[in-house]
């Protein structure tokens, strides 16, 4: 379960944690109600379960509602999330049908009594049409990429977008111009989360050998979802490249396979042209592999994240948060974690890859100052603590529209 | 002065305020130097602002380069190394308000445009994304009223109660001066002290560095 302010001090500085009761007493009684679609699973579940008991703790009313939907309602809105992302869809007169109605049953059934409504990405959004009756200021969060849309997708939510007092979302670019003001609060991680807590060796040497990772040679890993747009391939070709001049073993670790008949495609085509090597380990993980995820990290030497295109990316800040040198595509959020060269690389190319994973083992200097830069960029920018001092910026925000410089 | 002597008391204690910024998005953007030059001609002040300071703020162990959002990508993205440079090496200090440095951005973005005569764009995706702060203000309830009590609050209170001090009440509210100058010749008449103070380039500092230097100079003044 979620953990105590208190226990960030060692890891942010009292300072930083003060600063949160402070915005805490400002919106002492102010009551928050968040509402996405489902209450474990995925990053938006994930980070809520943490937040909320700490906005409770510096005074906030922090509640947390979840809407329910037939499956027509969510194969439509997997179909939304979809084309929102550039996959072609048709929206019909019945796909509407489905959303109002199941907006309707959430309305009546959910206790939506607050004087903030904080919706989490397109599934409860409709609920904003009865704002009026509801009261309160609503924000959307908005998680997805919203720069290339197929059509019709951007127009099914536009509607219902423009009614919120404020949006906000996670990297520049993935916003477009819209008629209400946008927030840029980029995701973070926990450090105390089984993810990303400090291991010790006996524990990560205990799961290595249960997941049959030697440690006899550095380890080069990325961790992803079989999808082709992570490039497992890629990266595998890569490794491939770098380990004709340095010897090296290669983790592609991750889920996806199971429920996803083109992850289970991908994760096949791997295998296979990976063949019998033994310094190939190809670990098809169930989604609650926190601390195995956390492990395979802890202990790699290079940590590659080469996204063809990416959310925000946020296994790249777990790696820079372990203070590993992290090679990664320069897509989506990617760029606002690593600067080149400083807190990490950023490539283009399977050759380029292969270039800075030989470098990177050959000068471990360099890479240790990589890892250490990229971890203290983390520490700044990339924890649930500054996470929360935006999310309760952004509630101060609501009272004070227009204005640079707020006096609180 | 020895700091077992007596010390002036300021009739009005320094109060150390911090900072908070929150980052907004404009929808505005910019794919190569001629669209760069244009926005910078309309955006708000406090686009201009954020791009020139948030760098300090979210990359406390990168500063003292790259300065600027604007130098960054030039350098970065546009492959621009002269007009990086020049960006880079525009002296903050030397503007009292937003719209003069707004003027000096453009300036030198126009200059290096008539020079080559060429228009670079960025990658796709890559493009030069505007941005603006929206700066909370708190009291910290930190005071100090003479100069030992300023020493020792320099050394914990946060880094943003220092960069609000030294950045924002200069330029961005205009006082023309920043505070801790003006508080030391002010209320304690310390002129040389001021002085130093004031000449202090703060954006050549990381911000760790800067709260090493300021206590420097006041320890000095206390004769340590």
């Amino acid at each position: 379960m979620g953990a105590k302010l208190s226990e960030y001090i060692p890891i942010v500085g009292e300072g930083v944690v003060q600063e949160l009761s402070v915005l805490g007493a400002r919106l002492a009684g102010k009551k928050v109600v968040n509402i996405n679609s489902t209450r474990s699973g995925g990053g938006v579940a994930e980070i809520l379960q943490r937040l909320i008991p700490l906005l409770g703790e510096v005074g906030i009313d922090a509640q947390w509602e979840v809407v329910e939907g037939t499956q027509d309602f969510f194969a439509l809105t997997k179909h939304l999330h979809n084309a929102l992302h550039g996959t072609p869809h048709t929206f019909t007169a019945e796909d509407q049908g489905v959303f109002d109605m199941t907006t309707a049953s959430n309305l009546e059934r959910l206790n939506l009594n607050g004087d903030i409504m904080f919706i989490h990405d397109p599934q409860p959004a409709g609920l904003v049409r009865n704002r009026a009756a509801i009261g309160g200021k609503w924000i959307w969060r908005c998680h997805i990429d919203l720069s290339a849309p197929a059509p019709g997708a951007w127009e099914f939510i536009e509607p219902m977008v423009r009614q919120f007092d404020l949006s906000v979302f996670s990297a520049p670019q993935f916003t477009r111009a819209l008629p209400i003001p946008q927030i840029l609060i980029s995701p973070s991680i926990d450090p105390l989360a089984d993810k990303n807590r400090e291991l010790s060796r006996t524990e990560i040497d205990a799961i290595l050998t249960k997941l049959g990772i030697r440690s006899d040679k550095p380890i080069v890993t990325q961790i992803s979802r079989f999808d082709r747009l992570k490039d497992p391939l890629g990266v595998l070709e890569a490794w491939q490249l770098a380990r004709r001049r340095v010897d090296c073993q290669l983790v592609l670790a991750g889920g996806g396979a199971s429920d996803d008949p083109e992850g289970a495609e991908v994760l096949r085509e791997v295998r296979e042209r990976a063949g019998t090597d033994i310094d190939v380990h190809i670990l098809d993980l169930p989604p609650t592999s926190h601390i195995e995820v956390n492990a395979i990290q802890s202990a790699s030497a290079v940590v590659i994240q080469k996204s063809l295109k990416e959310g925000f990316g946020l296994t790249v800040s777990e790696a820079l948060w372990k203070s590993k040198p992290v090679i990664a595509g320069a897509a989506g959020g990617i760029p606002l974690q690593i600067t080149h060269k400083y807190s990490g690389i950023l490539t283009h190319t399977i050759e380029g890859t292969a270039f800075w994973i030989k470098q990177l083992l050959s000068e471990p200097e360099f890479a240790r100052q990589l890892g250490r830069n990229g971890h203290n960029h983390v520490r700044s920018n990339f924890l649930l603590t500054r996470h929360m001092r935006d999310y309760m910026l952004a509630f101060l925000l609501l009272d004070h529209p227009n204005v640079d410089v707020i006096r609180l | 002065m020895n700091e077992s002597k007596d010390l002036t008391i300021a009739k009005q204690p320094f109060e150390f305020c911090s900072r908070l910024n929150l980052t907004l998005l404009t929808g505005r953007k910019a794919q190569d130097l001629a669209e760069m030059a244009e926005n910078l001609r309309s955006v708000p002040g406090s686009v201009i602002y954020h791009h020139t300071h948030h760098f300090l703020v979210q990359h406390q162990h990168l500063s003292p380069e790259p300065p600027n959002d604007f130098a960054y990508w030039v350098s970065n993205i546009l492959l621009d190394a002269r007009l990086g440079e020049e960006l880079a090496s525009i002296d903050v200090m030397r503007f009292s308000t937003i719209h003069e440095l707004r003027e000096a951005l453009v300036r030198v973005i126009e200059t290096s445009l008539e020079r080559s005569g060429e228009v670079r764009a960025a990658p796709r995706g890559q493009e030069f994304h505007f941005m603006r702060s929206v700066s909370f203000v708190m009291p910290t309830g930190v005071r100090a009223a003479d100069l030992r009590e300023f020493r020792n609050a320099l050394m914990f209170v946060s880094l943003s109660a220092i960069s609000y001090h030294m950045f924002d009440a200069r330029l961005r509210l205009e006082t023309g001066d920043n505070d801790f100058a003006a508080w030391a010749e002010g209320q304690l008449g310390e002129k040389a002290l001021a002085e130093s103070l004031r000449t202090l380039d703060p954006y050549t500092f990381t911000e760790e560095g800067l709260r090493r230097r300021m206590i420097n100079l006041v320890e000095q003044r206390l004769g340590n």
